[in-house]
């Protein structure tokens, strides 16, 4: 049986690890401490945490005058309101200013569930992705996470790290994480798929089928947006010649646009997106959400069997 | 980093010389905002030779009191201050707005004693608030102190930012609000009315102090008052003038964020001569 984490219980507990070694480090939240689990930071350093209320824009600005004073800034809310009720103050105050501010942003993506649309950030990461000074981690899992958090704490500059609500599996022999470096985890010379987030669990899954019926398919896990490793991703193009893009994400703006910018400039091949197309989210069960809005593994291994002519042209 | 005092003539006469600066820049760059620059003269002048405890030779001394202008778009008269305390020559005040210059038509890091990026507005309360937070923090004496205008607190995150400095119980942070009553498509109460200003401040938890912003006594006063006040955050509401010292500009919306031509520079510095 595979472990199932969540990837902020995991988040929380690293922050107090963090707030051990280095009395820099500030935590703020804006009324969802117990959901983000920054709650757990508060407990151990009610000095060094402050909740905002429901006001994510004075969070983000006032996170900007924190860390203009030398202060690292954890801050956390749900995706929704850290990319999109805020983004002018991200742009402004955090991103311009290149300040030492990571945004940690939990309950990203359809996988939220019951809440709904107006709860599943699925533009999170092209809001943020257009910012100059701007890094961007999607951990695959609960231990990235904690990577993550530890590479956004040592580099200097502004993070925008997504998590998500519900608990994930681990995934195995992933190797060691370097920001900004992805991680190949399945060689195949036939296609390759690369996924971020949750999405590369369900790769994993589409993966192992597609070797069942002899198809050798790449996967990638791009747990790092910016900087992206082009290099990968071109090595991928010219030995593959077909990219499936995976992301819990509208398909415009994130993790397949990243790709598609690379490929179209530097080694055109096809890329089928598989991410959310034109819609918003709506009420459901992660599994069924999956399914409903074909993230699922037979969406991917679909989008590679379909397409795997082509490049044989 | 003391500074000898000056008297409430002497900063009258750099106020007057900061409004001419004010003028020659934005003649030089073409575009700019003279009418706020203009009339928060006084209060900036004031804040800066009088107040402020800093040291223009090394902007970044850890114990410096904070300012940021929240009201970003009257940045020349940041400049002109910051070149008249210091912290950079004269002659890059004839930079301003141009390729590569370290004054930016809004504020960037880039200038000597700016500590943060503005220009859209409503930003800059929490900027303070979390600059004051970081004093409490590393029990700082160091003080904050941010520059509003009136059109600016029509922003929603300004509310927001003024509810937290008074439950995070800011007293360390005075906000200084550029009360000139214009903004940029005609008069505050025409567009958006924001008063009684004291009275939603208070309702906010703030201590409020009421002056003339163009009385160089009354500016000290408050200045001075505001460092008592033990357990607020407070505001001073400066009642200005929008193009304070050029006759043909007080008051005149018009002046909001247009450069003066060449004449009326000219009147304009004879005006303030």
């Amino acid at each position: 049986m595979v472990e199932q984490l969540y990837q902020r219980d995991v988040y929380g507990k690293t922050l107090v690890e963090l707030g051990a070694l280095d009395k820099n480090i500030v935590v703020l939240d804006a009324d969802l401490s117990s959901s983000t689990r920054t709650n757990l930071f508060a407990k151990q350093f009610p000095d060094r945490f402050f909740n905002f209320g429901v006001a994510e824009q004075n969070m983000m600005a006032a996170a900007a005058g924190l860390a203009s004073c030398g202060k690292t800034v954890f801050l956390s809310t749900f995706a929704a309101f850290a990319a999109g009720r805020a983004w002018d103050q991200v742009r402004v105050s955090i991103s311009y200013n290149n300040f030492n501010v990571k945004i940690v942003a939990t309950h990203a993506g359809i996988t939220v569930g019951p809440d709904g649309a107006s709860h599943q950030a699925l533009e999170d990461i092209a809001l943020m992705r257009v910012l100059a000074n701007m890094n961007i981690i999607v951990p695959v899992d609960a231990p990235q996470t904690k990577d993550a958090i530890m590479a956004a704490a040592q580099q200097a500059g502004p993070f925008y790290i997504r998590l998500g609500r519900a608990q994930v599996p681990t995934v195995e022999n992933k190797g060691e994480f370097k920001f900004g470096q992805a991680q190949l985890l399945v060689e195949g010379n036939d296609a390759a798929i690369i996924a971020c987030g949750i999405m590369v669990d369900q790769a994993y899954a589409a993966v192992k089928n597609l070797a069942v019926r002899g198809v050798q398919a790449r996967l990638i896990n791009m747990h790092t947006i910016r900087p992206l490793d082009s290099a990968i991703i071109l090595r991928a193009a010219q030995e593959t010649g077909l990219l499936v893009v995976c992301e819990e994400h509208n398909v415009i703006g994130g993790l397949a646009s990243s790709i598609d910018e690379v490929v179209a400039e530097h080694c055109p091949v096809k890329v089928i997106r598989v991410g959310v197309r034109n819609r918003f989210g709506q009420s459901g069960q992660p599994d069924e959400l999956l399914k409903e809005y074909k993230l699922s593994s037979a969406d991917i291994e679909n989008s590679v069997l379909t397409n795997l002519p082509l490049k044989k042209k | 980093m003391v500074n000898k005092l000056l008297t409430s003539a002497e900063l009258n006469v750099q106020a007057r010389q900061i409004r001419r600066l004010i003028i020659q820049m934005l003649l030089q760059a073409g575009s700019g905002h003279p009418g706020g620059s203009l009339s928060a003269a006084d209060l900036m002048t004031a804040l800066y030779f009088n107040v402020l405890r800093i040291n223009p030779v090394d902007p970044q001394w850890p114990e410096r009191d904070r300012f940021h202008m929240s009201k970003g778009h009257c940045c020349p008269l940041w400049y002109a201050v910051l070149a008249q305390r210091g912290y950079f020559a004269q002659e890059k005040l004839f930079t301003l707005r141009q390729l590569g210059s370290i004054l930016q038509g809004h504020p960037d890091r880039k200038t000597p004693g700016v500590e943060s990026a503005s220009g859209s507005l409503g930003q800059g309360l929490s900027v303070a608030l979390g600059m004051s937070l970081a004093a409490k923090m590393d029990k700082k004496d160091y003080r904050v102190y941010v520059l509003l205008g009136d059109g600016e607190i029509q922003e929603g995150n300004i509310w927001e930012a003024a509810m937290a400095c008074a439950h995070f119980s800011c007293s360390n942070l005075c906000a200084i609000l550029d009360f000139n009553g214009c903004q940029i498509d005609g008069r505050c109460e025409d567009i958006m009315g924001i008063e009684p200003l004291a009275a939603k401040w208070q309702a906010f938890g703030w201590h409020v102090i009421e002056i003339n912003g163009h009385d160089m006594q009354q500016i000290m006063a408050a200045y001075d008052q505001a460092r008592t006040i033990k357990d607020k955050p407070t505001i001073i509401i400066a009642r200005t003038v929008k193009g304070k010292g050029v006759s043909f500009m007080e008051g005149v919306v018009g002046f909001h964020g247009r450069a003066p031509t060449a004449e009326e520079a000219r009147k304009a510095l004879e005006e303030l001569a």
